[in-house]
């Protein structure tokens, strides 16, 4: 076991961990985080996506001690400071970009990594950046119309409907 | 002015919140004190025969609570088949038990013959690695027509790998073959409609917590319809008194079907809580999903159309082999009977269709309904032999299908496979699928990817659908064992808002948003007043679940009724507040008024009147604003579409149609079309490609 130490969503956290616990692992059942989901365990569908020092990761694919000392961010602290919605995230309830909603926190975590680098992306690259992320309810189109709608741009002539 | 309020209003989903900010309630996100987790001990051999366990060495790990086997389940019942089919010779299907844990042999890859408790997920893991299980591998049955020769068995007590021989209507069976054997043109079309699975995001995960004190278990469960579940586990299963039953299925990640069933691993937590007296979780792996959950399609068709000369169609004959996999999951024979046979008339009038369906047991993971269930391979092998006729005869694909569509006034409509469509107008579909995706430019837009080097195709069909799954009438004349209606209660509070409890589970559909709506538009108030109560088998009525497109059809009605029924008792208090003949008062925007006066009571005070009931006329009136209604409707309802075009129709209280299902029913055929057209256009004689259509199916079509 080992003790680890890190700042989730703004807050000093610490805990003992074996060292196989993956990240996704100590964020839900040490943290009760629960927003991070599990969806494939191989790094495949992206429900785990959280940021570590700034960086989309596939949590069930990290060691909670890989994360020593670093800065997380998960889906619990992208609301705004008053508890509001986030653009990415009003974007989506906006555009029908989820339906059951467990694939939305990767999704929405995929999209503030991308519009964190790409302010302005075009739809080819917002659908390349979501590759690894799996939703088997929407068909992707209003999620990529979201996303595109939080950067601001017109997507009102997308053929997403 | 777009409505702000009520049916129709474009309301912003409310369950998106919860969602989005990482607070839904899933199964998993769900931890009870004491906890205990379960893994288990799949064959990693199709069929094999279970000789020993030795499982001593994972009882005597550390952290290990109990391990489970087939043998401590032996006295318990069979997860059943929710539909009894009979044979064409009249005998009933063959219904092998389905265990718990696999008892003596293992069926499929994935069967689970052992489980073990232990204080962690971990350590049951590793203990699970730790039992010695003695298999004998045996051959393995997958192919579904050599499965009948039943050279090997998968149940060796039912002595054959046939489930059932079904054939619909039989007695249109010898008059399809004559008219088939006489006709001018006849396209037969031999495919397959592949296995899938249906993968919905969430994984299974099941918790039960058995309460010695009051010998009550509770089971929070991934599950697309509790009071179902409750009844598998209660009346067939497990034996559990319903009233001691408590199921609960929180948010649901995705479904698709696959959460309509009652698997073997709910069995096993609950009688694990009971046994260590902690409560038991178990979450599948994605690896598990794939192995255990049920999936969908696996159709091996030969379909036959006849027509005249001119296209005018004769007959429609169909030999499907379907697989049911290694047990019956509880749709399992429905699926690709009455939601696959029924719909063999298509959108088309034609007098003489006959299908005959051979189920079949194979070594492979059950086969249930997923995502349209029956009708996709109803669609899918109809809508291609068409395309493949209309090629054969040199007719445009969608003229000949215009040619012999069902026109609008020959509805009500009975097919020669026993349905009657309600209303429809295709020739109108078809006109506003040309206007949509620009029929007329599309010689251009190939000619311009031929310029390019590119092939272009076109695929066009049409789909129907029966929806609304539920008249119990007609379902158990076709062979449910159980009823279809839905419920709803609708509870006025004392201060005016409402909750309303629903039969219906949400697994992505938004009931939440929805239900309210109905309300709302009905007693002219405030849709943020109304709550939807679900998924809690202690707070809800006894509905049957979302599944065959049915949530607003089905339960929708049953929450018109209780609203209605709300309506008639509010009139009343409202006619004593207002001192009023009850046939004079009005409902309006939420205010109950006398007809011609000004004289008005709110919503608001006519509710807490209900719950406060001084000067009220008690010997006439019962106190409280809370009504149920169970609705059962008299036919499904008949969506059709133009690839996924949706037609409105009156039938049920609101007049709605299922269009949850459709994109998965209309699609398949369009696209296989479409590249099959962009073969031929370019000269190869490529008539069919299996789905799915991956490059290099396409590539070896091209080369054959």
């Amino acid at each position: 076991m080992a003790n680890i130490t890190m700042t989730v969503n703004g807050k000093s956290v610490s805990g003992e961990v074996e060292g196989r616990t993956l990240l996704v692992d100590f964020l839900r059942n040490d943290l009760r985080l629960t927003g991070t989901h599990v969806g494939c365990d191989t790094s495949q569908c992206g429900a785990c996506t959280v940021h570590v020092d700034g960086i989309a990761v596939k949590s069930c694919t990290m060691l909670a001690a890989e994360a020593d000392g670093a800065d997380v961010s998960t889906i619990e602290g992208q609301a705004n400071a008053d508890g509001s919605l986030s653009a990415i995230q009003a974007a989506f309830q906006e555009h029908h970009g989820l339906q059951c909603g467990f694939c939305t926190p990767g999704m929405v975590m995929a999209a503030a990594d991308l519009l964190k680098k790409n302010a302005k992306p075009t739809e080819a690259e917002v659908r390349h950046h979501l590759e690894g992320n799996i939703c088997r309810c929407t068909g992707y189109h209003n999620i990529v119309k979201a996303i595109m709608a939080a950067s601001g741009q017109d997507v009102s002539q997308l053929a997403a409907e | 002015m777009p409505k702000d309020n009520g049916i129709g209003a474009s309301s912003l989903r409310r369950e998106d919140f919860r969602f989005l900010t990482g607070s839904g309630n899933y199964t998993d996100d769900i931890n009870v004190h004491g906890q205990a987790y379960v893994a288990f001990a799949r064959s990693n051999v199709a069929n094999g025969k279970i000789i020993s366990l030795d499982t001593s060495a994972a009882e005597g790990l550390d952290g290990v609570l109990a391990v489970f086997t087939g043998a401590d389940f032996a006295d318990v019942g069979g997860n059943p088949a929710g539909w009894l089919i009979n044979s064409r010779d009249g005998e009933p299907m063959k219904e092998p038990k389905r265990p718990v844990l696999a008892h003596g042999k293992v069926r499929h890859v994935g069967d689970a013959y052992a489980a073990v408790v232990a204080e962690t997920e971990e350590i049951a893991r590793d203990a699970v690695e730790l039992i010695s299980a003695n298999i004998e591998e045996l051959p393995a049955v997958v192919d579904l027509k050599s499965a009948l020769d039943n050279k090997h068995l998968v149940h060796d007590e039912i002595e054959t790998n046939q489930c059932f021989d079904w054939g619909w209507i039989e007695d249109n069976r010898e008059k399809t073959d004559q008219a088939i054997a006489n006709a001018p043109h006849v396209t037969t079309l031999e495919l397959v409609n592949n296995r899938l699975v249906p993968n919905a995001m969430e994984p299974r995960c099941s918790l039960a917590d058995y309460n010695a004190g009051n010998d009550e278990y509770t089971l929070y469960t991934t599950s697309q319809n509790p009071h179902l579940t409750r009844l598998l586990i209660s009346a067939f299963v497990m034996g559990i008194p319903e009233n001691k039953l408590r199921v609960i299925a929180p948010d649901v990640g995705g479904g698709f079907g696959s959460k309509i069933y009652h698997y073997g691993e709910e069995a096993l937590v609950l009688a694990a809580s009971k046994k260590i007296g902690r409560p038991v979780k178990w979450t599948a792996t994605r690896t598990e999903s794939f192995l255990s959950d049920a999936h969908g399609r696996d159709h091996v068709t030969k379909i036959e159309l006849a027509c005249e000369k001119d296209g005018t169609f004769i007959a429609f004959r169909t030999e499907t082999y379907a697989n049911v996999g290694a047990y019956l999951s509880n749709f399992s024979t429905a699926t690709p009977t009455f939601l696959h046979g029924t719909l063999m008339s298509g959108n088309y009038s034609v007098p003489n269709v006959y299908v005959n369906v051979k189920a079949v047991f194979t070594n492979t993971a059950p086969v249930d309904a997923y995502r349209g269930a029956g009708r996709p391979e109803a669609t899918y092998s109809l809508e291609r032999v068409i395309d493949k006729c209309a090629r054969e005869l040199g007719i445009d694909p969608l003229e000949l299908r215009k040619k012999n569509f069902v026109k609008p006034d020959q509805f009500p409509y009975t097919t020669a496979v026993g349905l009657e469509y309600d209303t429809g107008n295709y020739d109108a579909l078809v006109e506003k699928l040309r206007d949509l995706a620009d029929l007329q430019g599309f010689d251009q837009r190939r000619k311009e990817s031929e310029a390019n080097g590119m092939l272009r195709g076109l695929g066009v069909n049409t789909y129907i659908e029966a929806c609304g799954i539920a008249p119990s009438n007609l379902v158990g004349v076709l062979g449910s064992r159980v009823g279809l209606y839905d419920a709803a209660t609708v509870r006025v509070n004392a201060t005016g808002n409402i909750s309303v409890m629903v039969g219906a589970h949400s697994h992505g559909q938004g009931h939440e948003t929805a239900f309210p709506q109905v309300v709302a538009e009905m007693l002219g108030i405030d849709e943020g007043l109304i709550d939807i109560v679900h998924g809690d088998t202690s707070k809800i009525p006894f509905g049957m679940g979302s599944y065959g497109s049915r949530s607003l059809a089905v339960c929708g009605s049953a929450v018109v009724r209780a609203t209605e029924k709300i309506i008639n008792k509010a009139k009343k208090i409202a006619s004593h507040m207002l001192e009023a003949s009850e046939a004079d008062i009005e409902l309006k925007d939420g205010v109950f008024s006398v007809s011609g006066t000004d004289k008005a009571v709110s919503f608001g005070d006519v509710a807490l009147k209900a719950y406060i009931p001084h000067n009220y006329p008690l010997e006439d009136i019962e106190p409280g604003l809370e009504e149920s209604a169970f609705y059962d409707p008299a036919n499904f309802t008949y969506p059709a579409g133009a690839y996924a075009c949706e037609v409105e129709v009156e039938h049920n209280p609101l007049g709605v149609k299922g269009c949850g299902e459709a994109g998965a029913i209309g699609s398949p055929p369009s696209v296989v079309n479409a590249v099959v057209d962009a073969l031929q256009s370019a000269g190869h004689n490529v008539t069919h490609i299996d789905m799915p259509v991956s490059p290099s199916r396409v590539w070896a079509a091209m080369n054959s």
